[in-house]
């Protein structure tokens, strides 16, 4: 357990069964009264924030957290299945957790699953990620609209600006903390 | 960074100008030992301990006190205080003390002080005779706001100070109602006369046995300053000294020795009224500082 001495900007608590993040801590005492302790608190699920005010003598459950390296296995509905490298055991996340990554994931991309306790709630992808493209427009020789970019839909089904010489089939390398084109794969 | 005009600049600038102040009044200016075998014991002040020498002081009162007892009449300190756990955007667990004492005075005579010195160093460290915290100027040369704790509980809260005190969230109700209000004030505010419980130090007002003639300054909402009309009855003392340890045991905190030479001494204290004052504060309001940080040479995360 975690004392009132333990809190932090960065400490994570478990507030009724979610964990959640200190945002902002100060340190008062009022009138040289009971010390207090305020803390402005992000959930970790969902983003929604709470402000608590705590008292000497409170204890708190930490959030533990885990974070593992996983593989994507398959989407079912709106639950993504990973499995767990080490013990190969699968868990499963809802659509709303995997958040803009679902736009990356093909099956068997190497991710790191962020857990609550046995239930995970977030996932990181590797910085850069390649992915073919199923659908843009031809590259017209000569052209001299001046377009330095057009659309294109990759094989996850999402959709990005790339420059005019991409071709369809080819494979691109994307930026997953932009979701930006990044450069072309020499195959 | 400007390094001419820094905030250690600022600092050292209101350092000078409260001496100047002190001096001024005709103030002596004292040093007492920080390592003391025994702090007054308070329900909610931990001291650093130094083992087995005994504790920093957490202020200077106990022996700025018998200095009074052996005749000085006006006396000041500026000096490093210790609370141990303290940390927060306006406190540290190293800080600065302002303290000063005068006999022949009660509560009152300190509050024209404080007056007078917020009036003069205003004027002299900044350069639109203003103090600013958070979204706040406040001007000191202005006509002060004077109001009991006992009205701002019926003006600011949703309740009386007799039920914050009885349902216990009287620190509750004034970091989240009276503070918030009081930092909207372009003035500087005192905050009167502060329930018996909360005072060990303090004298009983005799017309109202439940309060004590002590009170605290406020500027932006922000504590600066707590004075209060000294008690001078060692057996009354002794007994709230030991009350404050009961609570503290209560609390899972350590009871602390009493200061005994204090004690003795006691019975030679003539009227008088002693208030503290945070410095470290003073010079955040002097230089528009939002945290304590900003105004110090280094924080204690960064030794």
């Amino acid at each position: 357990m975690l004392s009132v001495a333990d809190l932090k900007k960065g400490i994570k608590l478990t507030i009724d069964g979610d964990p959640y993040v200190v945002t902002h801590f100060d340190f008062v005492k009022p009138g040289k009264g009971q010390a207090l302790y305020k803390c402005k608190l992000k959930n970790m699920v969902n983003g929604s924030t709470l402000d608590r005010t705590y008292r000497s003598g409170e204890s708190f459950e930490p959030a533990s957290m885990d974070e593992r390296d996983m593989e994507y296995l398959y989407k079912e509905g709106s639950h993504y299945t990973f499995m767990d490298q080490q013990n190969y055991e699968q868990v499963v996340m809802e659509e709303d957790a995997v958040g803009d990554a679902k736009n990356f994931l093909l099956e068997n991309t190497k991710v790191s699953v962020l857990l609550f306790g046995e239930k995970p709630i977030g996932i990181t992808l590797p910085n850069f990620i390649n992915l073919r493209v199923t659908d843009t427009a031809p590259w017209v020789k000569g052209d001299t609209s001046g377009s330095d970019s057009k659309p294109a839909t990759v094989e996850t089904g999402y959709v990005l600006r790339v420059p005019p010489f991409i071709e369809e089939g080819e494979m691109i390398v994307i930026d997953t903390r932009t979701g930006e084109y990044s450069t072309r794969v020499k195959e | 960074m400007d390094i001419c005009n820094s905030a250690l600049h600022k600092r050292a600038q209101l350092m000078q100008a409260v001496r100047t102040f002190f001096y001024n009044e005709g103030f002596l200016e004292v040093e007492t030992p920080l390592l003391i075998p025994a702090n007054a014991p308070e329900e909610h002040i931990d001291p650093v301990m130094v083992h087995p020498a005994g504790q920093l002081q957490t202020s200077p009162e106990i022996c700025m006190k018998r200095l009074l007892c052996r005749g000085y009449k006006r006396i000041f300190q500026i000096s490093r205080c210790w609370r141990a756990s303290e940390r927060g955007s306006r406190h540290l667990t190293e800080f600065t003390m302002l303290e000063w004492y005068r006999t022949d005075a009660d509560y009152h005579q300190l509050m024209q002080d404080c007056e007078n010195l917020l009036r003069f160093v205003t004027s002299n460290c900044t350069t639109d005779n203003r103090l600013h915290y958070g979204e706040t100027a406040i001007n000191p040369a202005d006509e002060w706001q004077y109001i009991t704790v006992k009205d701002a509980f019926n003006r600011f809260t949703g309740t009386s100070l007799k039920k914050a005190l009885a349902t216990d969230c009287f620190e509750e109700l004034m970091d989240g109602q009276i503070e918030p209000a009081l930092a909207k004030k372009p003035v500087p505010v005192i905050l009167t006369d502060y329930p018996v419980e909360m005072a060990t130090l303090a004298r009983i007002k005799k017309d109202s046995p439940d309060f004590a003639e002590r009170f605290e300054l406020y500027i932006g909402g922000m504590e600066l300053a707590n004075g209060f009309s000294e008690l001078a009855d060692a057996d009354e003392q002794r007994l709230r000294f030991k009350a404050a340890n009961m609570v503290r045991t209560k609390r899972g905190a350590t009871t602390m020795p009493l200061p005994e030479p204090f004690l003795a001494e006691l019975h030679a204290l003539p009227p008088s009224a002693g208030i503290a004052l945070g410095f470290d504060r003073l010079a955040m309001l002097i230089s528009g500082a939002k945290t304590i940080d900003e105004v110090v040479a280094f924080r204690p995360e960064d030794l």
